[in-house]
């Protein structure tokens, strides 16, 4: 019987999560046939690669910083043992790489992906989501990229404080006047380098989608939810799903908009007076993504579908004031899997 | 006997990846275009520069492809500076490239390889009164830098006889931090137009051409798009005000090569604009600027590095292995940034040349001067290396033979590989008395005061 | 030069030091240098070794031996003396 060979990355189940344990989930929840879960690890203490119940096999894979010729030649490695028949990367960092090859893995290995072309990638970026969400009619904070501090102390003071001072890929911090800008700013610039950006602060709830483009502008599903819990690295623990039909057709003109191709997080904050405001678009499901599974929407088994070129038409039905609770478990590893994944590069 | 491997022990650290993550490179590169690289360093010497002809022929082949087959009249010049060996300009030239010089010398060894005074671009700040005057004599194309240009020059062409083909460098905000304000007139703030309304008043002077080159390893072709659309928009405006067709617009150089840039967290050639991206990014602002079909400029190119850097390689050895006082791996190469200059910005690629066993090392690489910035790579990870095994470094051929320094070592044979597989010496070692041959001694300073 | 108590080595060349919860890795050669220091192999004895099976000149093998137990030594693998 021939086997499904999914290949996920994002196994780092840890306390700031990657969507690839749960992805898993949901490709084992789903109605698949015949599936095996092949993770691909960067560090040898993902969580992931010890969840031998739902990972069939893992395979370490290098640096995203390595580039993408060596990322495919360890997937073309990795295929000739396993035989790949769709992969999903779940990082951002990593998005890049598999982008630019993907062509060539389907074209050369027969292997399936399903991502989001370099255009629509590139315009939710974030230095650029405020001028793309102008155009879409979608309200995105006003944001700024300075190249050095003095054009950012002059904006800053136009935005007025507090606002966000924000890194080109990652990190966010609060500044409440000039001094603290002015520190986050160096720090930001030192470790992700320029533009540094400056956003303003818009006030009230924070609500968040995860959805799937099929690439020509149709939404394949989307559930909305709102935070109930965060930790203090700003990560949803508990949430619960929202009826909200304004949010979803905004979520939906995003996707249309970027003719989005593959999962992806809509971060928005609901202001008191009930307006929307974009903060970022992730361009892969969220941690949070079995929640849409458990309320009825199975995103990540759409997306294998799509990937494998079936039909998926549109999902609009979930269960509404589903939750979920997210739990930390200490899973017990014997020392040879550990030297095993080190010396061997699998597990 | 059994080969040998040096034992080695490495700690596994949470989060740092083992040789599965970090390792680029699964094998050795043991030759360049079918000549092998031990017979390279065998004949000429470690270490050893080496240019591939037919790289440089794709490359450019390449990049004029994607250009005219998107825009009717495209002109390549090649940028001396970039690498001037001969040789290599040769190549360039009779693939149909003009020159683009910035200084009387480039100057010279243009017109010595045999390109025609009207096909020189002059560039550059420091332009001699002499150096306008033999551009003026040849019917060069002057590319004025500066009001103090301008007026020298106008004085000159008032000595009579020839006009003058002027062009006049631009800079501008093209959203590319930081911007390179310091070369040629603003056109936002109009100094721009200031400096053509005064050619415009020249009678000796032909406003020919207008040119900028907005800064160089440049990732956004959209600064390209906005630069040639900045320059269309003069073209009209001059056009409409004097009734005056410009001939070119020179759009410069600063495409990237797929070298990796220091602190970049992504490789290079993963991240860089292809020569397509580039070429549609300008053509498609000429041709959408209104300017007439029939009256379009012809569009030149000075690209450097991305024609170039491709195509050369520098061979060296190991020199010696050594523990730091962390305990950190430290590497010493027979070359350093005497001879990779460009190491000082780019994260070269480094391959071993000769078989090399699955384990890896993390380690500093050195080179061989008695200063502690000649650091080639400051961390980089590679299979195990022992003092006398070749290394080759991969795209160094854009500054590096130009801007390499002759300090504490002399430089090295450079040497290219024709298109059958020949190797030619194009540029020989220099000796001990390639530098006393420039040198005076005043005799009471001699060591044998007969000589 | 002792290797210290409990320090398991694998056949993959897998180490790992119990007192520290430190794991390592080393290459064939280092797994039997470690073999024969388990032996007991003096210093000399092991060189001696090398020297008649591998393809190696006896200064660069003293130079590579030196190394790799300096850093055994630091990484708290083996005790002098
Ligand atoms: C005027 C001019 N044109 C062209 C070049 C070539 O630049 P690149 O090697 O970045 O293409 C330079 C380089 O400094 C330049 O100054």
């Amino acid at each position: 019987m021939k086997t499904l060979n999914i290949a996920l990355t994002g196994l780092n189940n840890i306390d700031s999560p990657g969507p690839g344990v749960p992805v898993a989930r949901a490709l084992r929840a789903g109605g698949l046939k015949h599936v095996r879960i092949i993770g691909l690890a960067y560090d040898n203490l993902e969580p992931g690669l010890y969840m031998h119940d739902l990972i069939d096999r893992s395979y370490q894979i290098p640096y995203p910083s390595a580039g993408s010729e060596a990322l495919f030649n360890r997937l073309k490695a990795i295929h000739d043992i396993e035989a790949i028949d769709v992969v999903i990367p779940n990082f951002d960092a990593e998005l890049h790489n598999f982008m630019r090859i993907s062509d060539r893995l389907k074209s050369e290995l027969g292997i399936h992906s399903f991502l989001p072309d370099h255009d629509s990638f590139e315009m939710r970026q974030k230095s650029v989501l405020a001028e793309w969400g102008e155009k879409l009619g979608i309200k995105v904070p006003t944001t700024k990229p300075a190249f050095s501090w003095s054009e950012a102390r002059q904006m800053a003071s136009e935005l007025g404080y507090p606002l966000m001072v924000k890194g080109k890929y990652y990190d966010a911090f609060t500044a409440h006047d000039a001094d603290q800008a002015a520190a986050y700013f160096y720090k930001l610039s030192a470790k992700w380098g320029l533009p540094v950006l400056l956003q303003q602060i818009v006030k009230g709830t924070e609500v968040n989608v995860t959805a799937l483009g099929d690439g020509t502008g149709g939404c394949i599903g989307a559930v909305p939810m709102r935070k109930m819990y965060i930790t203090d690295k700003g990560k949803a623990w508990a949430g619960i799903t929202l009826q909200d039909d304004r949010l979803l057709e905004i979520a939906r003109t995003a996707i249309n908009g970027s003719r989005w191709r593959g999962g992806c997080e809509l971060e928005f904050i609901k202001t008191h007076d009930d307006q929307y405001y974009l903060i970022e678009m992730n361009p892969r499901f969220p941690a949070w993504v079995y929640l849409a599974v458990g309320s009825g929407q199975n995103h990540p088994e759409a997306l294998v579908r799509l990937a494998l070129g079936e039909s998926v038409g549109p999902m609009t039905r979930y269960e509404v004031g589903k939750m979920f609770v997210r739990y930390s478990y200490d899973q017990i590893v014997d020392l040879k899997e550990y030297e095993h994944i080190n010396t061997h590069g699998w597990l | 006997m059994l080969p040998y491997e040096r034992p080695i022990i490495t700690r596994y650290n949470p989060g740092i990846t083992n040789k599965f993550g970090s390792r680029v490179d699964y094998f050795p590169f043991t030759q360049i275009d079918g000549v092998p690289v031990k017979r390279i360093i065998d004949e000429y010497g470690s270490p050893c520069f080496v240019l591939s002809e037919r790289t440089i022929r794709d490359t450019y082949r390449n990049a004029l492809r994607a250009f005219s087959t998107r825009y009717p009249k495209v002109q390549f010049a090649w940028s001396y500076k970039t690498n001037y060996l001969n040789a290599v300009c040769q190549v360039f030239h009779q693939e149909g490239a003009w020159a683009e010089v910035v200084s009387m010398f480039e100057y010279q060894k243009a017109l010595q390889n045999g390109v025609s005074g009207d096909q020189i671009l002059f560039n550059g700040p420091d332009k001699t009164a002499d150096d306008l005057r033999t551009a003026l004599h040849n019917n060069s194309l002057i590319h004025i830098d500066h009001f103090d240009e301008l007026y020298l020059l106008s004085e000159i062409v008032r000595e009579g006889g020839k006009k003058a083909r002027v062009a006049i460098r631009i800079n501008m905000d093209t959203g590319v931090y930081p911007q390179w304000d310091r070369f040629g007139f603003n056109y936002e703030n109009e100094t721009a137009w200031e400096a053509v309304q005064k050619i415009m008043g020249q009678p000796n002077m032909i406003l020919t051409g207008l040119h900028c080159h907005i800064g160089t390893y440049m990732l956004s072709t959209r600064a390209y798009h906005l630069a040639a659309t900045k320059l269309a928009q003069l073209a009209l405006k001059i056009k409409s005000q004097y009734g005056h067709r410009i001939a070119y617009i020179d759009i410069g150089g600063g495409f990237a090569s797929g070298n990796t840039l220091k602190g970049s967290y992504l490789q290079g050639s993963d991240v860089i604009p292809t020569m397509d991206d580039y070429a549609e990014a300008i053509t498609t602002a000429l041709l959408g600027s209104g300017i007439p079909t029939t009256e379009l400029p012809y569009l030149y190119l000075e690209a450097g590095r991305a024609l170039i850097d491709d195509a050369g390689y520098l061979l060296g050895s190991v020199v010696a292995i050594k523990r730091l006082s962390d305990g950190r791996r430290a590497t010493i190469m027979d070359f350093g940034v005497n001879l990779l200059f460009t190491s000082f910005w780019y994260d070269h690629r480094i391959t071993p040349a000769q078989e090399f066993s699955r384990h890896t090392e993390d380690m500093v690489v050195y080179g061989p001067l008695c200063m502690n910035i000649d650091v080639v790579r400051e961390n980089i990870s590679l299979p195990l290396l022992n003092r006398g095994d070749q290394v080759v470094v991969h795209r160094v051929g854009a500054y590096n033979m130009t801007q390499w320094m002759q300090f504490i070592s002399m430089r090295p044979n450079v040497v290219m590989i024709d298109r059958e597989g020949g190797v030619h010496l194009i540029r020989e070692r220099e000796t001990v008395d390639t530098l006393n041959q420039q040198e005076r001694t005043p005799a009471h300073l001699r060591a044998n005061p007969q000589q | 030069m002792k290797v210290n108590k409990n320090i398991a080595i694998s056949e993959s060349g897998f180490i790992f030091n119990p007192g520290t919860g430190d794991s390592f890795s080393t290459n064939a050669m280092g797994q039997e240098i470690i073999r024969m220091l388990n032996e007991g192999k003096t210093r000399e004895e092991i060189t001696d070794f090398i020297l008649s099976r591998y393809e190696v000149e006896k200064g660069i093998l003293e130079k590579d031996l030196g190394d790799y137990f300096f850093m055994l030594g630091t990484y708290h693998i083996v005790q002098n003396g």
